[in-house]
């Protein structure tokens, strides 16, 4: 008796002895907050690198300032409600611009993923202007619009619609034949069909899509505030170049990154929460 | 005046790509009320094109396609289909997947609860009706697809390889369910399958397709008396026939061989 549990004791330490050391190989589960754990990790390990290269002072304050300093700033900047402003609007122009390009991209998408007539119509259009620098659309969009947000909604829009389109049209396409004819069985019409069958099974692919095109509207908001803006994130940050503050500058910076990170992951759980039927339980 | 047939084909063909690739050249046959006839033949001799055909899915170059006398136009639900693939809806549950079909079909909302509930009963499926498809094995996606595919009463149930991506044991239990579903409901089955076994086991009449272009090449009845049992297996006269039927589709495809 006490043999085999001394067996088994050891045998259970060489396989605990086994799993740690896999912590590095190849396609190795572990628990979530040993990977949250790993993830801090990282960031303490950069933020202590920084600190480390602001103090010795092997790069000069007014191009590498500490981190304190930043976040010393950008508290400054939030009790005098400048950040909180710079954010409401940058996140108003980025809500109202993206919004704009997803209904009307996965309009498109049906159109072009259901029918071939305007598939031929569309796609090789959607497909030329997307080749085309967002970038370059900068200097026409202040022609347009001015340094209206109207402005910031032209480039978000530029920027994903053409993309987002095209990524909708294949999550729509990726549904199963069989489904459409699963419905036509039925005597459904094909409009009840796209409608109550192609777009609904489509729709957590087409939920990723939405997610990583978030992303990408980040940058385009970003970067219209940046060349024709007197207000907002990116306007703030061309601010800060022109008087030299760097600290305001990597500031807002970590602040667009955190927002990026912060609706990232309000999607991912709004679409767990959404498709749950998709996970088995 | 004759009763029709359930369903009958006549100088069916059908060919892909601008008629430039021939799948089915003159098929003829007929279904009787009632009967479970099977489709089997070597892969690609057009058995699912064919089931399509008669789904109203696909078009023939020409040929007529009647059911109880009465030219096809379309799909209907005059025609259940099951597929191979799962098409269960996955944000649907089980419950919900039959309701879908039958409030397509517009039956009486009042009623569509009740009806779906009897028919995942049918399939012995009543304790997983709340489950979505992905919490739902291979084989009980296929016994909610059959429920569905019943639910809204069609005069002929399309099956196509419905059980082929199931193990051999899931495989032998939803054969034996089919057969009591059949025997219970008076149904009209065309089931199409590559597995002689089960087509000998299912059927009362089996049409053996042959390749190049795609056509019946041999009707032959199975006359086995039901209920079987599936311990037939070892009578040597159910053999011979699973013999027959397997040499039949051999032909074929050692004649494409050769070239
Ligand atoms: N949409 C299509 N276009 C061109 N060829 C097709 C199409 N669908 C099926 N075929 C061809 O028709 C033949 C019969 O296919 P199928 O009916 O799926 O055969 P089976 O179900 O017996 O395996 C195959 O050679 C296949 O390649
Ligand atoms: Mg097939």
């Amino acid at each position: 008796m006490s043999y085999t549990t001394a067996k088994s004791e050891t045998l259970r330490k060489k396989s605990d002895r086994r799993r740690r050391k896999s912590l590095l190989s190849m396609n190795t589960e572990f628990p979530t907050p040993t990977y949250v754990g790993i993830a801090i990790c990282a960031f303490l390990l950069l933020l202590v690198a920084w600190t480390i290269v602001a103090r010795l002072g092997l790069v000069q304050p007014i191009f590498l300032p500490s981190p304190l300093a930043v976040v010393t700033k950008l508290i400054k900047l939030a009790q005098d409600g400048t950040l909180g402003n710079d954010v409401a609007i940058s996140v108003y122009r980025i809500s109202i611009g993206f919004l704009i390009a997803s209904v009307m991209a996965i309009a498109t998408a049906i159109l072009i993923g259901a029918y071939r007539f305007w598939e031929a119509a569309i796609e090789p259009v959607l497909d030329f202007v997307r080749y085309m620098p967002v970038v370059a659309f900068v200097p026409l969009s202040i022609l347009w619009s001015g340094t209206s947000d109207v402005q910031k909604f032209l480039i978000i829009w530029i920027g994903t619609y053409f993309q987002q389109a095209l990524m909708f049209k294949d999550n729509i396409k990726r549904v199963p034949a069989d489904f459409v004819g699963f419905g036509r069985t039925l005597g459904m019409s094909d409009l009840r069909v796209l409608m109550r069958i192609v777009v609904p099974s489509a729709m957590p692919q087409i939920w990723d899509t939405l997610r990583i095109s978030l992303g990408w509207a980040w940058t385009w908001v970003t970067l219209a505030e940046l060349v024709a803006a007197n207000s907002g994130l990116g306007y703030r940050i061309t601010v800060a170049q022109r008087y030299l503050q760097t600290d305001m500058a990597i500031g807002y910076i970590l602040v667009l990154g955190v927002l990026g990170l912060a609706t990232d992951q309000i999607m991912r759980l709004l679409g767990r929460h959404f498709f749950k039927y998709e996970k088995r339980t | 005046m004759t009763p029709h047939p359930k369903l009958s084909i006549s100088g069916l063909n059908k060919s892909f790509r601008n008629r430039a690739v021939k799948v089915l050249s003159d098929i003829n046959l007929e279904v009787a009320d009632n009967e479970f006839v099977s489709l089997v033949g070597a892969s690609g001799c057009g058995k699912s094109t064919l089931l399509a055909i008669i789904a109203g899915l696909q078009e023939s170059d020409n040929g007529d396609v009647l059911v109880d006398g009465a030219p096809i136009s379309g799909p209907g639900i005059d025609r259940g289909v099951v597929f191979q693939s799962y098409t269960l809806l996955p944000w649907l549950t089980a419950q919900q997947n039959v309701e879908f079909a039958l409030r397509e079909t517009r039956y009486d909302p009042k009623e569509i609860a009740d009806i779906a509930r009897h028919h995942l009963d049918l399939v012995k499926l009543s304790r997983f009706a709340d489950s979505f498809p992905s919490q739902l094995s291979g084989g009980m996606k296929q016994r909610v697809a059959i429920a569905r595919a019943l639910s809204y009463r069609p005069k002929i149930l399309l099956m196509d390889e419905p059980f082929g991506a199931l193990d051999a044991l899931t495989r032998g239990q939803m054969q034996e369910l089919l057969m009591q579903i059949w025997q219970e409901h008076k149904l009209t089955v065309i089931f199409v399958t590559h597995d002689v076994s089960e087509a000998v086991y299912l059927s009362d009449r089996i049409f053996v397709m042959g390749l190049n272009p795609g056509r019946v090449k041999e009707t032959i009845p199975v006359s086995f008396a039901r209920p079987r049992t599936g311990d037939e297996g070892h009578d040597p006269e159910l053999r011979e026939l699973q013999a027959r039927v397997l040499r039949s589709i051999r032909q074929e495809t050692s004649g494409q061989d050769v070239y």
